[in-house]
């Protein structure tokens, strides 16, 4: 008997276009059920249908879902609110913005209390308390009279949890919980997730567009296209033979160590507007295995095994099926970037070479404006990038990569060190401004709405006097744009009219239109769906082959890290703790630090490591610990660690900064 | 010639703002994304009435704004003396309007004045009576005709503007093959308009529409030639905030620093002093100047004008500040963007980023907030005309309008007539102007979420 | 707290010199003393004896800046800049034409001003929220359409007409309430009664308008999705959650303009005969009362920057996120 059943569910917006189409599956007591799609394809909505909570202008248009017996979509409105925060809970994405910021902590999780438990006053402030002890916020009690400001994005997120544990649901719908979460706080969540359900057995509906996050909290998937679930399966089904074209090509799209010397296998195109297909399979435009009657019918919904069911053709009626491939066709094989394991040497060939660069922001206070203290972003870095290799530093939000790497391109002052690009001195002088460049992370934001592709890719060349006359430079432009693979005559539009992917690569060929020898890539990727990120590693692949590129990849990202980088560095707080090839690095990391980072990632292949819980959040870079910044979090803390460590060398490459190691 | 084109410094500003506008234009029809969002405007059909009601109060005042002098019949040996009285080619559009001038008071579409009069008939008797009004209605010899000929000539007025209308429609929809439910209301309420104004034209011939105030002049000429006033505060004043507001905004928000602190310092000095005092002490110095310096005006209509345009100075002097504050805002916000950042990466000057990024990206709060304080203008002149600190005592306008008309609120019977065509101009005017500037605001503000810019 | 009351008062003090600067220019640099002596004594029928006995009486008689006649201090304090400029520093506004003292007149005013603009600004407030926070409820249905048309046609009508309106309606057609005076005690109601219907009635249209829009914002934003999640009924949605966010952006038009009441309203006044500030500076404007005008323009920036003061400390009321320190 399952605890929620939802069948044929279909909301669309007011122009008729069916966001959630004909959507079915069932939440068993006790179990993660996890919808997982990219974004816009439907799945928060099917979450918000369920609560009856659609935005304006969104309008639930069919289908049936009971829980517990009661028929959801009938129910007046006065008892659907006893079924939200009572029977059904749920959290969301964004933990700053959906907790209300001028009410306590305690004072919103006491509103769940008196309203679906009666609890008031004493009582309710107890519970609060045990609320607070159990989804593991530390010093509970004085916690309750904080505002949602005071606490850390995790900490927040914490607080959602036990506002939604307060009414004791039976179903907890998780809508994407850590996806603006650090990797490592992200593990602690979803921990917590897991810890509560196996203590009070509810449900849990997870939604995420994460594979690892499914691979660790699910017991059942549905994959979610275009506003359909294209395949449902058990998690170990899933992941051990995916059904849908759609679901292997996911699969193949992620980034990992071992596919370093391939071209992922990226998903052509971008998900389809909302409403713009209405008849034949959603995804045959971008599949290739799709055939003429992927076009024309709609596929059923075919159960292909025990629990898992696919919608397509390919396992539809014998008679229908075209031709039946087997699991994804073997990935194109580029050749291997670089010698793998060459000898660093980043002495002599270095094309940049930083040193001890710091950047601290001054903090003013009073009419005078007087410097009452100072924010060590970047604290001391040293790193050299080699002609044609790629440097990835990695490390969580706050950790002062961002602030590095517009460091390095005087967007932002250093406040001491030095930066030399081919040996020359940057700091203080523009020199150098052709060869280095910068992609930055968000692509709506890096491109200004208001020029046209081919102003913006313009705008360096002729700021940099690059190209003499006006037909060279538009050659130049159409050259750029075959490069990053756009048609010509998209020069003519304006960013609007071109998907993030899109974006990106014009971003790209911006960067690459004053000829740089260095590209800073900062988080390229993060803002892009798993499908699309494949394309633009691909394309930052090839371009580094094919112009011998060097990249500093700045990430959070180590998938990406493991998949693209030669070398890599761990930044924690504005310093690096640990530096050395991608091998040594991800393979047998050092650092507790970069351990605990590693042992956070979720892994598809369900054998992650063994997980290291780190406590609490990275400090404030405005006044680090003493010695050792790690130290606080750090379970091999050691009296020594109140001297900040020296870098020690483990090999020619490997070096780390922590006491455990011997110096050399 | 026998007349001098004459140019008030306020006709130059609006030439000015017209040529500005026409080059706007001609710009945005050449971009296809600038045209967006006024496409979006011309969807909205209660935007496009709001429009068409407010090109026919354009009409007027740019009639209004076409100035000269007409010669006088004597020469002074061979030279050609000019009238002193400044004429617009709306006066001589509306002549009878501006020449029928009754004694006093008198109801509209009355055939006597308000106040009775003592003659002295053919016998020698005293008597107490209305006289009849020397213009208006002076076609009927019977008296009690009156209703009948109003209602015939409304009619015959009101069919001849109904021709036009649909003749105009027919021409226009033969170019136009569309009929979308916007043009549909455009249509019909041109219609009702042209019929609507025939009407009053033909009344307006023989009767005063709208009565006559204290000095017996015709109080529909008078709201019709306050309407250019109330325009040019509203859009001239924009001459003056626009640039200043925009050029220290955004280089307040983008150089930051002591550039910064000394434009925020400017902006908080002039709005910590309220409006209407600030306004009143300006107004006052200026009064002085003009009055102890009546040599520089050749005729009372350049100085009633050239206090006009000082009105706007001031006006706008005093206006530009929550502008400029919003535009810093937005500058500090956008100059964090990573495509102001992509172009500093490349060495792209500060003024080049001011201009080719900042500048487009915060031109739609350029142009919601004018359109916004249009209205809002042209209802603070009424009440500065009022307060004694707008615009000349001798300058048309609907501030001066109430002003004159207020007095006679204690008159037993009221008269109501001067005060109600000048509320219901200037209502309508403000809320055309209210209405379009809504639909600009929804078609240009970003935060409104829309569909067609891909989901 | 008091640090931070003692460094704003502080960072007031080169607003209110500029705003010192920027009166003493416009009144004495614009025009000289002589040009306003002309202008007051009548063009035509002027004198150069004449002129310099009227700047003597008001005390115009004296150099702008500096005084070189005299010796010491006097150098600088016996100036018109001194005198009748940066002494209002210390609330000295001198004596207006008419030989009164200035600063006793805006104390006996301040009385029937306030007894007219205090009861508009919390009554005008309540109604505006509450028809605002009506439109938010009905968001989106015609109820709302209709207060939305409402409101734009409401401010699309002059403030002079609703007074003249307003004074016609009920006074001299209906004669509920005198048309206009005043008188003090408990007998001022009558007199202040439609004064107020009349102002709460002007704002009516663009400051519901303008917080319906404050409403609808914050009710788009993820918090409210969170409390309705709890299933907290519409109503406590918008009483406990977005009410209290949305005081925030409402505060920071509405509390900076509290000081400002005292200053009355210079339409309302004039029209209902009371004799307030507004009135005052009315009656000042028209008879080209300069010193009066001075005066007020320097109150009234006093009275604003006190505005701006009260806002930061109305934020840490309503905003936890804020602490001056």
């Amino acid at each position: 008997m399952s605890l929620l059943s939802v069948k044929n569910l279909v909301a669309c917006l007011r122009n008729g276009a069916n966001i959630v189409d004909d959507i079915s599956f069932e939440i068993a007591a006790g179990e993660t059920f996890a919808l997982l799609g990219e974004s816009g394809c439907g799945k928060s909505m099917t979450a918000l249908s369920l609560m009856r909570l659609l935005p304006d202008g969104v309008v639930h248009a069919g289908g049936e879902a009971r829980m517990d017996g009661a028929r959801l979509f009938d129910l007046p409105e006065r008892e659907m609110r006893e079924v939200r925060g009572g029977k059904m809970a749920m959290i969301f994405q964004e933990p700053g913005l959906s907790l209300n910021p001028v009410m306590t902590v305690g004072g919103q999780i006491a509103e769940v209390l008196a309203l679906h438990r009666g609890l008031r006053e004493d009582a309710a402030s107890e519970r609060c308390i045990e609320l607070l002890d159990q989804v593991g916020i530390p010093d509970a009690s004085r916690r309750l009279d904080e505002y949602p400001f005071q606490l850390s994005g995790g900490m927040k997120q914490r607080v959602m949890i036990a506002m939604a544990l307060a009414g004791k649901p039976k179903l907890l719908i998780a809508d994407e919980p850590t996806t603006a979460l650090d990797v490592t706080i992200q593990a602690q969540v979803l921990q917590l997730l897991r810890d509560t359900q196996s203590q009070t057995g509810m449900a849990t509906l997870l939604i995420t567009h994460d594979l690892g996050v499914v691979a660790e909290n699910a017991h059942r998937v549905g994959v979610m296209y275009a506003g359909q679930i294209v395949e449902q399966a058990s998690r170990e089904q899933l992941f051990g033979k995916p059904l849908h074209p759609y679901t292997q090509k996911l699969f193949a799209a992620l980034p990992s160590a071992e596919r370093t010397g391939q071209a992922l296998c990226a998903i052509s195109g971008s998900v389809p507007p909302l409403g713009s297909i209405t008849q034949g399979c959603r995804f045959a435009p971008r599949c290739d295995k799709a055939w003429a009657l992927c076009h024309e019918q709609t596929p059923e919904w075919t159960v292909v095994a025990e629990g898992q069911g696919v919608r397509c053709h390919l396992y539809g009626r014998a008679e229908d099926r075209g031709l039946m491939t087997e699991l994804p066709s073997p990935l194109a094989s580029l050749p291997q970037a670089g010698e793998g394991n060459s000898v660093l040497n980043p002495q002599s060939s270095a094309l940049l070479q930083v040193k001890d660069l710091q950047v601290h922001f001054p903090i003013r206070k009073g009419i005078l404006k007087r410097v009452v203290g100072r924010v060590k972003a970047v604290d001391g870095i040293s790193l050299a990038i080699a002609q044609g290799r790629t440097l990835a530093l990695v490390g969580e939000s706050g950790c002062g990569k961002t602030t590095l790497g517009k460091a390095l391109l005087q967007l932002i002052v250093p406040t001491a060190g030095s930066v030399r690009f081919e040996g020359n001195e940057l700091i203080a002088t523009k020199a150098a401004r052709a060869s280095m460049q910068m992609v930055f992370q968000d692509p709506y934001a890096s491109l200004n709405p208001k020029m046209r592709v081919a102003e913006i890719l313009e705008e360096g060349m002729s700021a940099l006097k690059i190209g003499d006359s006006s037909v060279s430079r538009q050659a130049h432009i159409d050259a750029l744009l075959d490069k990053v693979g756009l048609a010509r005559d998209s020069k003519w539009r304006y960013p609007h009219e071109f998907s993030g992917g899109q974006r990106q690569r014009i971003a790209i060929a911006r960067a690459l239109a004053v000829s740089p020898q260095l590209l800073i890539c900062d988080e390229p990727t993060s803002a892009l769906d798993v499908s699309v990120q494949a394309q633009i590693l691909n394309l930052l692949k090839s371009l580094q082959q094919e112009l011998g590129l060097s990249y500093l990849f700045i990430t959070h990202n180590l998938a990406v890290v493991e998949y693209l980088a030669h070398e890599v560095c761990v930044m924690y707080l504005g310093r690096i703790v640990e530096r050395g090839t991608t091998e040594e690095v991800v393979g047998t990391p050092k650092h507790p630090y970069t351990q605990a980072l590693l042992s956070a990632v979720p892994r598809i292949d369900g054998m992650g490591r063994e997980y290291i819980k780190l406590e609490g959040d990275m400090p404030s870079p405005v006044n680090p610990p003493q010695g050792c910044h790690f130290a606080p979090r750090c379970s091999h803390a050691m009296k020594i660690c109140a001297v900040y460590p020296e870098a020690r060398r483990c090999s020619k490459t490997h070096l780390v900064s922590c006491h455990l190691y011997p110096d050399t | 010639m026998s007349f001098m084109p004459v140019i008030l410094w306020s006709d130059a500003l609006v030439f000015l703002l017209i040529a500005v506008t026409g080059v706007a234009v001609w710009y945005v029809r050449r971009h296809e994304h600038l045209l967006l969002p006024w496409r979006r405007v011309t969807h909205n059909s209660l935007a496009m009435v709001s429009l068409l009601v407010l090109s026919l109060f354009l009409l007027v005042g740019l009639l209004d704004t076409l100035h000269f002098r007409s010669v006088l019949p004597q020469s002074n040996g061979g030279e050609k003396v000019y009238s002193p009285e400044v004429l617009s080619v709306f006066d001589k559009l509306v002549d009878p309007l501006r020449t029928h001038t009754e004694k006093t008071y008198s109801a509209p579409f009355a055939l006597t004045l308000y106040a009775r009069e003592t003659r002295t008939d053919a016998q020698g008797n005293v008597l107490r009576e209305f006289p009849r009004l020397q213009y208006g209605g002076a076609h009927l010899e019977d008296v009690s005709r009156r209703d009948a000929d109003v209602v015939v000539r409304a009619l015959i007025g009101a069919g001849l503007g109904l021709f036009v209308g649909l003749l105009s429609f027919y021409l226009t929809h033969r170019k136009l093959h569309c009929a979308s439910g916007c043009d549909r209301a455009v249509s019909v309420v041109t219609m009702i308009l042209t019929t609507l104004i025939g009407a009053i034209i033909s009344l307006a011939a023989v009767y005063h529409v709208l009565g006559t105030d204290k000095v017996g002049q015709d109080v529909l000429y008078l709201s019709l030639k306050s309407i250019r006033t109330g325009l040019i505060i509203g859009t001239v004043t924009t001459l003056v905030t626009l640039p200043l507001a925009l050029f220290l905004g955004v280089a307040a928000g983008y150089f930051r620093g002591w550039v910064d602190d000394a434009i925020q310092y400017i902006y908080t000095v002039l709005s910590s002093i309220p409006s209407v005092l600030l306004i009143a002490a300006a107004v006052l110095m200026m009064q002085v100047t003009i009055d102890t310096h009546p040599e520089w005006f050749a005729t009372t209509a350049s100085r009633a004008d050239l206090r006009l345009v000082f009105l706007c100075l001031i006006l706008g002097v005093t206006s530009w500040t929550g502008l400029c504050r919003l535009l810093r805002g937005e500058t500090l916000k956008l100059r964090e963007m990573e495509y102001i950042q992509a172009a500093q990466s490349f060495g792209v000057s500060g003024l080049r980023i001011l201009t080719r990024h900042i500048m487009p990206n915060v031109m739609h709060i350029v142009l919601i907030s004018l359109v916004m304080d249009f209205s809002a203008l042209v209802l603070a002149e009424a009440v500065l005309s009022y307060v004694g600190v707008g615009v000349d005592p001798t300058m048309i306008s609907f501030g001066t309008m109430i002003n004159g008309a207020r007095l006679e609120m204690g008159r037993e019977p009221m008269v109501w007539w001067a005060l109600a065509s000048a509320f219901g101009f200037m209502l309508v005017l403000v809320l055309a102007a209210n209405l379009f500037a809504d639909a600009v605001r929804d078609a240009f503000d970003p935060r409104l979420n829309r569909t067609e810019v891909g989901v | 707290m008091i640090a931070y009351l003692f460094r704003r008062i502080l960072y007031a003090v080169p607003i209110l010199i500029g705003v010192n600067l920027l009166t003493f220019a416009l009144f004495f640099v614009v025009n000289t003393p002589d040009d306003m002596a002309r202008m007051q004594l009548g063009i035509k029928r002027v004198t150069p004896e004449s002129i310099s006995k009227w700047k003597q009486q008001h005390g115009y008689d004296k150099p702008l800046l500096i005084n070189s006649t005299a010796s010491g201090k006097d150098k600088l304090t016996d100036t018109i800049f001194w005198q009748k400029s940066a002494s209002m520093f210390v609330f000295d506004f001198g004596y207006s034409d008419d030989g009164r003292s200035i600063s006793r007149e805006i104390v006996t005013r301040m009385g029937p001003s306030l007894s007219i603009a205090l009861p508009t600004f919390f009554v005008g407030l309540l109604v505006y929220v509450s028809f605002a926070l009506l439109m938010t409820l009905f968001r989106a249905t015609v109820l709302d359409v209709a207060g939305v048309a409402l409101c734009v046609v409401l401010m699309s009508i002059s403030t002079l007409f609703y007074i003249i309106g307003g004074q016609f309606l009920v006074s001299k057609l209906w004669h509920l309430v005198p048309i206009s005076g005043y008188a003090g005690g408990l007998d001022s109601f009558k007199f202040v009664v439609l004064p107020i219907v009349i102002g709460v009635m002007g704002g009516v249209g663009s400051s519901s308008r303008w917080y319906r829009t404050i409403f609808l914002e914050e009710i788009g934003k993820d918090y409210v999705r969170t409390a309705r999640a709890k299933g907290l009924s519409e109503l406590r949605v918008l009483f406990t959650h977005v009410l209290k966010n949305a005081m925030i952006p409402i505060l920071t038009g509405v509390v900076v303009v509290i000081p400002l009441l005292f200053l009355g309203s210079l339409l309302t006044e004039s029209f209902f005969g009371i004799p307030g500030l507004g009135s005052y500076t009315i009656d000042a404007i028209n008879a080209q009362d300069f010193s009066i005008v001075r005066a007020m323009v320097f109150l009234g920036s006093v009275l604003y920057i006190v505005g701006l003061i009260l806002t930061d400390l109305s934020y840490t009321v309503v905003d936890p996120r804020v602490r001056l320190a």
